[in-house]
């Protein structure tokens, strides 16, 4: 890779007057597993080094949402849009409670950021949270790098590192115990939180039902209930044991079951079926799907890095959704029984909303 | 849908609100339809269009969009269906005419695409807000009225300031924010004039406006494949706003919210192809309105196509045909499929041009009327970068946002009352050091563009006062400085930062644009040029390609013509084994479509940017004589540079152009020419007009700015002239030449090669010398020169063409008296007038002139000077969107586009060329206005009209002249007489179908103007010249051409 021709060590970002961020930056470097380095700046305050499986986003809106949304964690997360924090940030509008990601990459953080709803920049969230912050990055060039080689571990560091000090690890993102919302709704539906976004939450209610979110390994199949949402979540779906054995109990009792993203592919390894780990993941607000039986399509939001292998669904379910791109499952369902998923996020925030029908969907089963 | 035959009406002259946009649509739809093995058909008088190429529709009419010959030729034709969508408003007001007079359905034609009752819900204000209520969509409060009275009370009931709008708008003609009552009632008086139907609603001031691009197939598949938010809040119309894609200060949640309206509402409505929607949104609470829905292709869809990559009109066009979306396939990417939103991975910037100071007295206000004759856009991966790209691209002499030519007296007038210079006045009072909170108060424009704008100007303070280091060289560059800004604010040359820019490794790369933001691999050859950036998406293609300098925006004076011939250009190079480098910063064109050449450059068209893509390509060469004058003025600067320059040698394109050199040139060739002097002192002024006689022509030789040319009358007004309007210095030196009366101008349009002609044609002006070029009617084969003149006309050709040693296209002009000529100017590139003579003779001049400069031998006799048909060129006027503008032709161009019509005989190409510019007589009464000198030319074709049942009315002079000549008028009074009848009130009541009032040289008097523009206000036709007004009585007095039947292209010139 060639580097960034700035040569002197630092860089004034801001400007006083118009009220923005002021603050100097330094050089910094984005290690990739392979031995490839990505050049770019950071905030002076951000020190060490910061690891993470590096990804790439295309949306062009919707960061607060993103950066807060547990899929990402342990990630370290590309904008592939070019100006990224123009609104500032509104805490109201995030998906979690804190910020998700293990770093961020952009071309440009801005400094003079607009709007009424906000209160703070992305540069001072990001530092009040200490996540740390790359910017000045030839992003599309990282992103075709990242796409012809596949996602792959990454630190973000101002001083050099090893390929060896690169720490993925996997975690799990749930609450630790059984939280309850809109209680005396009209049905009760279990939400198994793997790393759930407010907004699925949110949509649930909105349907009015009443939910009770439980950690991801909480056995919830002897309970009361009419209905299992499994939701979406970070990592490989393979290293949920105890989500997927409650789900198969689940899918046994024949109550009917929702799952997004993470939890589509929960339900399939319950169901028997494989997952397989795509290339470089599905990460944006355009993703086109369609919905086999209606020949209709649909676009969507996504943020996953595995994917169903169709070739190992068992007998009595059928693959719903595929993906117009690539061909690939975005959706299966039960022949018979009440029982379907979307790889997709019909919750969007962000993204589109064009599936928010799944969640009237899923109540009409219950 | 079993469609064999489809009839596609296209968008006639280009003129203000709807310019060559639809040239790119039209283009896109017949490629599409042939694709599906549909016979296709289109009706389109503008000559200068790729889309009336004779490889594109299977026939081409070239002929008036209106609703008697376009009757005739679907009764002709018999198409199975006809598409209304890829013609601008004209198409679809005309498609809707036709539909409600039974043509479709007495001749079995199918609309294609959205249904006729869709799209007049879309265009009746009152069915649209209901139709949007029935899905709980809001709308702006608004109420439609039918009379001043009903208008002035609704006003009152909203409550002022109001919104006024009229239904069937072209570009928002006849649209505004009023304030008071006073106003509005002077506004309907006009309005009403026009349309039956005026809305008052209430007026979203501070509002942001956005809009999105909206597609959807016949099973209701849906996709928004753009969305675009306006720099200018609502109040300007979105054609006068810079505009960016995507929008950058709306949330997820604000972005999406409007997306699923507008989903909704398309589906609600039920379109099918391509629509837009526009909103304006509450910056503090969210809130929205939807303001219209366009059921059609359209400019801002043209700008959506060009700024993402997504083909819009293609797509539509399959559409209609009945193909599902994911049924198509993605022309970018060659996998994936139609059914999917762009992702961008820069931004898109939009500028409109204007070209308001070539116009006599029109106002510089812009607002909710369009005004703009062009627009640019510009890419980048910072809105600094992207916006200062813009700037440079407009060709108006600035070189960045705090670079301009403008002297701004009030700028903070400008920013609060927006003016076509309001951009320039943000940096004028950001560097005096007013806040962005305080412009924004007064402006309501989006903190986030004025602190991008704020930054501008503080990086402009660091490169004044800070030593000129790499990294603050690299982060100008990176906001989008030009080498030449840099060089002025640290006294220095552009050649020397260049030189240190490069010297410090700050080099530009090369992006390209993919529609999904690098997610798949993508084999476009659509790519921009940043600073934000250090890996070049591509390789070099090397000597086996050649670079295309494109015409840039639109403005008065470059327009289609251009862009059809860098196409051409392109075509003929891949046909001869060349790769094709466009390089071109005009989203309105097809040059920029996706699959013109082998390498699009969506950039600026300036020395540094041309030197950034020759130096990354190493192409073989460049072409600049097919863009216009900006790619022309390239010429000399690149050869400087050592980049190789193909066909005439730079050196001898300068010496065409530099006024000296070409007329040392002449005198050595003993080749006369009009008698010139460069004048820097009203002295010298004085003591030429004395030697040669007045009357003088006058041109500045800074024509950028205000001081256009001008003829002057007499030694008083060369001395008011020279004293106001073009102050003389060393400096700026005017050049002034005698002006020759009574004489006719004609133009040989050439290609040569080494020196030798290969092709010519020779055309003539049917108006006498004094009336631009562009603004000229122009006939071609000539039919009313000796035979002497033309053996004149073509040695001097000769002569030039070897002196000049030209390789390449080349255009002379020439003024005719008395069997002599003399030479006006000479211009060694494709002119305005190379499609057609190329489609009248039917031989493509650029094709020729592309060999020529590849240097194939061209052995070919053409036939050029004799055909068995004639063709007319007519300029194109947009008066009526230029309130106050007077509607006379004269030295300095006005007209913003021109058709052209093909007949057996002169008057029958002009009279169908002239109706092909929007006009249409509907009676017989007509107003005749002439000065003194020319009155004997009219008695004739006057008395023939009276024979012929016509009342003329006149004033006192004319009506006496022909009442000598026993010609009988009706006499009015003049307006400065104030008895009646006037001709004032004559006007207003549109008591004529027709007026020509033709100026008198001193025309001193306002009552000519206003007359003049009372006729365009009360549109009515008018005619200002005495020699076209002369041959139109005649045409209307010609029974024959009553009952001619429109013919194809081909019939006249078959392939």
């Amino acid at each position: 890779m060639s580097k960034l021709p700035i040569t002197t060590s630092k860089s004034t970002h801001g400007n006083r007057s118009n009220g923005g961020d002021f603050f100097v930056s330094k050089n910094s470097k984005l290690y990739l597993s392979d031995g490839t380095t990505f050049g770019g700046l950071a905030p002076d305050w951000q020190t060490g080094a910061f690891s993470g499986e590096v990804v790439f986003n295309t949306g062009m809106t919707g960061y607060p949402e993103s950066l807060t949304d547990p899929s990402y964690s342990n990630q370290i997360l590309v904008f592939t849009f070019p100006l990224i924090g123009n609104y500032g940030v509104d805490i109201n509008a995030t998906e979690s409670g804190k910020i998700q990601v293990a770093g961020v990459i952009v071309s440009e953080a801005a400094e003079g950021w607009s709007h009424t709803k906000s209160d703070r920049s992305l540069i001072e969230w990001l530092h009040s949270q200490n996540i740390p912050i790359m910017t000045d990055v030839d992003t599309r060039a990282l992103t075709k790098y990242l796409r012809t080689r596949g996602t792959m571990g990454g630190a973000i560091s101002d001083s050099p590192i090893k390929t060896t000090d690169i720490k993925l690890e996997q975690k799990f993102v749930s609450i630790d115990a059984p939280v309850t919302y809109n209680k005396g709704g009209k049905k009760k539906v279990i939400l198994v939180d793997c790393g759930a976004k407010e907004n699925i939450v949110r949509s649930l209610v909105a349907e009015g039902l009443e939910v009770k979110r439980v950690p991801y390994d909480y056995d919830y199949t002897d309970e009361d209930y009419d209905g299992v949402m499994l939701s979406n979540g970070p990592g490989d779906p393979t290293d949920y044991v105890p989500t997927i054995e409650n789900a198969r109990k689940a899918l046994e009792l024949g109550r009917p079951v929702f799952g997004i993203c993470l939890g589509t592919q929960i339900m399939a390894l319950a169901a028997g079926a494989k997952t397989y780990k795509l290339k470089y993941g599905h990460r944006g607000h355009n993703q086109p799907c369609l919905e086999i039986e209606t020949n209709k399509g649909y676009i969507t939001s996504q943020n996953h890095g595995y994917a169903i292998d169709s070739e190992t669904l068992p007998k009595g379910w059928k693959v719903s959704f595929k993906n117009l791109n690539d061909n690939s499952v975005e959706g299966i369902e039960h022949v018979s029984k009440p029982f379907f998923s979307v790889q997709f996020h019909p919750e969007a925030t962000p993204g589109p909303t064009d599936t928010a029908w799944l969640f009237e969907k899923f109540r009409g089963k219950l | 849908m079993n469609i064999k035959k489809v009839v596609i009406l296209g968008s006639g002259g280009l003129r203000i609100g709807q310019a060559g946009e639809f040239d790119y649509s039209g283009s896109q739809a017949i490629k599409s339809f042939k694709q599906e093995k549909i016979f296709t058909v289109l009706i389109n008088p503008n000559i200068a269009t790729v889309q009336t190429d004779d490889d594109m529709a299977d026939r081409v009419y070239f002929q008036p969009l209106n609703i008697e010959t376009v009757t005739k030729i679907l009764e002709r034709e018999k198409p199975d269906a006809v598409a209304l969508s890829f013609g601008g408003q004209t198409a679809l007001n005309l498609g809707l005419d036709l539909h409600d007079a039974g043509v479709f359905k007495r001749l079995g034609i199918q609309v294609l695409g959205t249904p006729v009752s869709v799209i007049k819900a879309t265009e009746d204000r009152d069915i649209f807000k209901n139709k949007l209520a029935e899905i709980d969509v809001h709308t702006a409060r608004s109420l439609a009225t039918y009379s001043v009275k009903e208008a002035l009370e609704a006003a009152r009931t909203i409550g002022y300031p109001i919104m006024m709008r009229s239904g069937y708008s072209l570009g928002g003609l006849g649209s505004g924010l009023v304030t008071n009552e006073k106003d509005l009632e002077a506004k309907l008086a006009e309005v009403f004039n026009n349309v039956s139907q005026v809305l008052i609603e209430e007026y979203l001031t501070g509002w942001k406006e956005v809009e999105y691009e909206v597609v959807r197939d016949i099973d209701g598949n849906t996709i928004t494949v753009c969305n675009m938010e306006n720099f200018d809040p609502m109040g300007v119309h979105t054609g006068e706003s810079i505009v960016v894609a995507p929008s950058q200060t709306l949330t997820n949640e604000e972005y999406h919210r409007l997306r699923e309206v507008a989903i909704k509402t398309i589906n609600h409505l039920g379109i099918i192809g391509e629509c837009n929607i526009q909103y304006a949104l509450n910056p503090a609470d969210g809130d929205y309105r939807v303001i219209e829905v366009n059921a059609r292709l359209s400019r801002s869809s043209a700008l959506a196509s060009k700024a993402t990559g997504y083909p819009l009109a293609f797509v539509a066009s399959k559409l209609m045909l009945g193909k599902r979306l994911h049924e198509i396939k993605n022309a970018v990417t060659g996998t994936t499929t139609a059914f999917f939103e762009p992702a961008l991975d820069y931004i898109a910037v939009k500028m409109p041009r204007w070209d308001l100071s070539k116009l006599k007295a029109s106002d510089h206000h812009i607002g909710s009327e369009m005004k703009s004759v062009g627009e640019v856009m510009a890419l980048g991966r910072s809105f600094p970068e992207a916006l200062q790209k813009a700037i440079r691209s407009l060709n108006i002499g600035a070189n960045g946002f705090t670079d301009h030519p403008y002297e701004i007296e009030n700028p903070m007038d400008e920013i609060k009352f927006a003016t076509d210079r309001r951009l320039f006045a943000i940096a004028d009072v950001l560097a005096k050091g007013v806040s962005v909170e305080e412009i924004h108060k007064q402006s309501y424009i989006d903190p986030w563009f004025l602190k991008h704008l704020a930054d501008i100007e503080a990086t402009k303070r660091q490169l004044q006062t800070e030593p000129l280091k790499s990294e603050l060289l690299h982060t100008a560059k990176q906001k989008g400085f030009s080498d030449k800004t840099i060089a002025k604010l640290i006294d220095t040359t552009e050649h020397l930062v260049r030189k240190t820019r490069l010297k410090m490794g700050i080099i530009p790369v090369v992006k390209q644009i993919d529609t999904l933001a690098g997610e798949f691999d993508a084999e476009t050859n659509y790519l921009y040029v940043t600073y934000h950036g250090n890996v070049n998406d591509i390789k070099p293609l090397g000597k086996k390609a050649i670079a295309i300098i494109g015409s840039g925006p639109y403005c008065i004076g470059s327009s289609v013509e251009f862009d059809w011939s860098a196409v051409n250009t392109a075509k003929t190079l891949n046909k001869r084994g060349y790769k094709t480098i466009m390089i071109n910063s005009n989203p309105e064109t097809v040059s920029t479509d996706f699959d013109r050449s082998d390498r699009l450059y969506f950039d600026e068209l300036t020395l540094e940017r041309i030197q950034d893509i020759a130096d990354f390509e190493q192409a073989h060469g460049i072409i600049v004589s097919v863009g216009g004058q900006i790619a022309n003025n390239l010429a000399l600067p690149l050869a400087q540079a050592q980049y190789n320059i193909l066909g005439t040698s730079a050196e001898q394109i300068d010496n065409a152009e530099d006024r000296q050199k070409f007329s040392a040139m002449l005198n050595r060739l003993g080749i006369d020419q009009p008698e010139w002097q460069e004048v820097t002192t009203l002295k010298a002024a004085k003591k030429f007009g004395l030697d040669v006689g007045y009357p003088l022509l006058i041109r500045p030789s800074y024509v950028l700015s205000g001081g256009a040319m001008n003829v002057v009358q007499d030694e008083k007004e060369l001395e008011t002239y020279l004293g106001e309007a073009a102050k003389l210095s060393p400096d700026h030196p005017v050049v002034i030449s005698r002006f020759i009366l009574n004489a006719k101008e004609l133009e040989i349009d050439g290609v040569a090669q080494n020196g030798k002609l290969v092709i010519y044609a020779i055309s003539e002006h049917i108006e006498n010398a004094g009336v631009h070029s562009g603004d000229a009617t122009v006939v071609y084969p000539a039919q009313k020169l000796y035979l002497e003149t033309v053996r004149q006309a073509k040695n001097i050709a000769k002569a030039v063409v070897k002196n000049l040693d030209i390789t390449g296209p080349f255009n002379i002009q020439f003024l005719a008296k008395d069997n002599e000529l003399k030479v006006i100017e000479t211009n060694v590139r494709a002119s305005r007038s190379f499609p057609f003579v190329s489609k009248v003779s039917g031989h493509n001049f650029i094709a020729i002139a592309t060999d020529a400069i590849l240097g194939i031998k061209n052995d070919m006799v053409y036939q050029t000077l004799e055909l068995d048909h004639v063709g007319v060129k007519n300029p194109q006027f947009s008066y009526n969107r230029l309130k106050g503008a007077d509607p006379v032709a004269g030295v300095e161009m006005a007209s913003t586009g021109e058709v052209a019509c093909f007949g057996d005989n002169l008057e029958e190409a002009f009279y169908a060329s002239w109706l092909a510019t929007d006009q249409k007589i509907t009676g017989k009464h007509l107003f005749l206005s002439i000065p003194t000198q020319q009155k004997h030319k009219f008695v004739e074709e006057a008395a023939l009209l009276v024979a012929d049942g016509w009342t003329i009315y006149t004033t006192e002079g004319t009506h006496d002249y022909l009442k000598s000549h026993d010609v009988k008028t009706t006499k009015l009074y003049k307006i400065s007489d104030h008895k009646e009848p006037s001709v004032h009130s004559a006007l207003l009541g549109k008591k004529f179908d027709l007026v020509i009032n033709v100026p008198t040289p001193q025309d001193t008097s306002t009552d000519g103007a206003t007359i003049r523009r009372l006729a365009i206000d009360n549109h009515l036709p008018l005619m200002t010249n005495p020699e076209t007004g002369r041959l139109l009585l005649r045409c209307l007095t010609d029974p024959e051409l009553k009952d001619v039947q429109p013919k194809y292209w081909q019939e006249y010139v078959p392939k």
